[in-house]
């Protein structure tokens, strides 16, 4: 990862960075904000809600049947499967396909796995070039760039960043207009997709009934990617099957309007196997790269329903610390609260100071309210907390702190001599009832921009004892 | 009614005038109140950090020290929040302990709703703020699963009235966040100054907020900044509109 190496340090700089602020916040105000309506033209959303958690809680509990129903439709349709349980052997696995396919040329479509794993690293050492084909990625690419959020990667760039690195990278003449940089895209892009010879996507879900591979997509890059390459390879996560054709539509219903209040993806790509003999069009070899990399460990212990997460980004739209900072400050490959919780728990792409993470909440709750399948993101922080509290290796001076305080509170008397003695110092520093330096006791509150009020003299204990109320 | 108070740490040592004016409203209408004097702090700062025996240890002392009252009332969205929704979860299934968790959860109320729902109060007339003046709503984060964002505006407009004016944001969190504010308080600077940049966009110079964390927070931020909005507690509301006396505190 690039940067300085806390999560501090880095949301220090994003604070600091008048522009990225302004982009993220503006963007991820409009996105919630047409979430909401989106959402509010469901007759029950709540109720919607309740079924896709329990149809991602179903596919969890009976992971191993769906996954060998899932291999064995993919072998039927002569998909060939290769399992990675680590990044290392996907990332090998991908470069051993181009190699058997002499692919020198690859073609990609967003996909956050392939982030997770740093595979285009991976191909780039193998000699094979790769182009990120969303607009989004092919921008952060040409910079040398990495995805900010999990749908809209190039959410801190604002369009004068993206005409600059046009013009930079490309040689593109400098326009702030959105519809001008799609036209140099496309051009761009054109050329490289009729001398790809290797697709490589992501997968937003694998229907284990069928084989199919169910692809989100908006930019009309997708179904590029997968017609023209004669060799497609689908990376996938271990998590991403749902059971049926039905399961995936409830499932895209609300992936639609959580991520970009769509009611559905502008191309919605249902691929079920390689070009067969009376086809086409489409692929002659399609291959499957069904990777676990930290997420079996999951699926047995307290973190589970974070595996339930579709990668909808509307937990990171509607964060106030996501909307105050940024994505490249968590460090990872995912930002924002989903990205707190996987960033300790997946193998890769966690980036560094993961420990700091599930610290850095308010636990507002605005992240579960919104979550299609209702993952409860401030419960496992907690809990994330609490893991790290009883190794006692994390954070001890908070936790000692309030682990006195607690001790104080277990008894009237401790209570009222703490609050005796805090009255009495905070009242000693200030003026006209407020405490505005910073005394060693306050500094955490005053540094940032507020005053502390001194407590009145008399707590309401106190009146209550004296008859007064 | 027989309610037992829950003032808070907070709201003892910071707002006594906000549980002077629970006290006042609750019994205009027609409650009796006990403040047990043993009480102290709801476990939150310990359970939201992990340390889950000692906000265990906390909630038991709570659920004892409230077993004879009817129903508990508590200014604070946040302690209210804390033991109606993560206090049971503590203690394991079936067990007495966790029973009587349940039972303190099941009777536990925040102010706002004992007061409209549990009491069914109405308001003659709204308070009565100064001419012209324009009230806004603060929504605080853990009201989040006890009321939601409407209900909290619609009994706002029943308390003040017409004076009520949207607040852009208002559910976004204000960045207290108790340890949070002070742990990571370039980020909650961040946030509270969102909050004060919709508080000033709303015109509002009063703002209604039914938490104490918040308000310390945003209360700092607009002193800070010199800034001559007020925030009050909807308790304190009440008690100005119904005339019922308050004692002074400084």
């Amino acid at each position: 990862m690039n940067g300085p190496e806390t999560f501090r340090a880095r949301a220090r700089a994003a604070l600091a960075d008048g522009r990225l602020r302004r982009a993220v916040l503006e963007a991820t105000i409009e996105r919630e904000r047409k979430r909401r309506t989106a959402c509010a033209e469901l007759p029950d959303a709540e109720a919607l809600r309740e079924l896709a958690r329990r149809i991602r809680d179903h596919t969890l509990d009976h992971l191993d049947g769906y996954l060998a129903s899932l291999i064995d439709s993919f072998r039927r349709l002569g998909v060939q499967v290769h399992l990675a349980s680590t990044a290392e052997e996907a990332n090998a696995a991908v470069v051993e396909i181009a190699r058997q396919h002499d692919c020198r040329r690859a073609v990609k479509s967003k996909s956050m796995l392939s982030e997770e794993l740093e595979l285009n690293e991976a191909l780039g050492e193998a000699a094979i070039d790769v182009t990120e084909t969303d607009l989004g990625e092919f921008l952060l690419q040409l910079d040398d760039d990495r995805p900010s959020h999990l749908t809209c990667p190039a959410v801190h760039k604002d369009v004068a960043s993206c005409a600059d690195t046009f013009r930079r990278k490309l040689g593109a003449p400098y326009a702030e207009d959105p519809e001008a940089l799609v036209r140099i895209a496309r051009a761009t892009m054109r050329d490289v997709f009729r001398r790809a010879d290797l697709a490589i996507t992501g997968a937003n879900f694998a229907i284990a009934e069928s084989g199919t591979i169910v692809l989100v997509m908006n930019e009309g890059n997708g179904r590029f990617c997968v017609l023209k390459p004669k060799v497609h390879v689908a990376l996938m996560g271990i998590e991403k099957i749902v059971p049926t054709l039905k399961d995936a539509a409830v499932l895209l219903k609300l992936l639609g309007k959580s991520a970009t209040a769509q009611r559905l993806s502008v191309e919605t790509h249902f691929l079920t196997g390689p070009k067969q003999n009376d086809e086409r069009d489409g692929p002659e070899h399609m291959h499957v790269v069904i990777v676990d990399s930290g997420r079996s460990a999951m699926l047995g212990g307290t973190y589970r329903e974070a595996l339930r997460c579709i990668r909808c980004g509307a937990c990171l739209n509607v964060c106030p610390v996501y909307r105050s900072i940024g994505g490249h400050a968590y460090g990872g490959v995912y930002p924002g609260p989903i990205g707190k919780l996987l960033s300790g728990l997946l193998e890769a792409g966690s980036g560094g100071d993961a420990a700091t993470l599930p610290h850095a909440s308010s636990l507002c709750g605005a992240c579960l309210e919104v979550c299609p399948v209702q993952i409860d993101i401030p419960d496992l922080l907690i809990s994330m907390r609490a893991d790290q509290a009883s190794r006692r290796d994390h954070r001890p001076k908070k936790t000692r702190l309030i682990r006195a305080a607690m001790l104080a509170m277990r008894s009237e008397g401790r209570y009222r001599l703490a609050q005796r003695l805090l009255r009495f110092a905070l009242r000693l520093r200030a003026e006209d009832g407020w405490v505005r330096g910073s005394p060693t006791l306050t500094a955490g509150w005053t540094k940032a921009q507020r005053d502390l009020p001194a407590a009145p003299a008399k707590s309401f204990r106190d009146l209550w004892r004296e008859d007064r109320i | 009614m027989q309610v037992g108070l829950f003032i808070t740490c907070l709201t003892d040592t910071f707002y006594p005038r906000v549980g002077a004016a629970v006290v006042a409203v609750l019994r205009h209408f027609g409650c009796t109140v006990r403040f047990p004097p043993e009480q102290t702090c709801c476990g939150q700062p310990a359970y939201n950090n992990g340390l889950t025996d000692e906000a265990r240890i906390l909630i038991e002392r709570l659920a004892d020290i409230f077993e004879p009252d009817e129903r508990v009332v508590c200014p604070s969205a946040s302690c209210t929040a804390m033991v109606k929704r993560h206090g049971p979860g503590l203690f394991a299934p079936g067990g007495e302990a966790r029973r009587r968790a349940e039972t303190l959860a099941g009777k536990i109320f925040d102010f706002n709703t004992f007061l409209f729902d549990v009491l069914g109060a109405e308001l003659d007339s709204p308070a009565a703020l100064r001419p012209g003046a324009q009230a806004t709503l603060h929504y605080p984060c853990h009201c989040r699963g006890l009321i939601t964002a409407a209900t909290a505006t619609d009994r706002a407009r029943g308390v003040v009235g017409e004076a009520l004016v949207p607040l852009e944001r208002a559910d976004q969190c204000c960045g207290f966040g108790g340890a949070f504010a002070m742990e990571f308080q370039e980020i909650s600077d961040a946030m509270l100054a969102d909050k004060l940049a919709c508080l000033e966009e709303s015109g509002a110079d009063l703002l209604i907020c039914d938490e104490s964390g918040c308000r310390m927070n945003i209360e700092g931020g607009l002193h800070r900044r010199g800034r001559p909005v007020r925030v009050a507690h909807t308790a304190e509301l009440v008690a100005e509109a119904l005339d019922l006396p308050l004692p002074e505190v400084s």
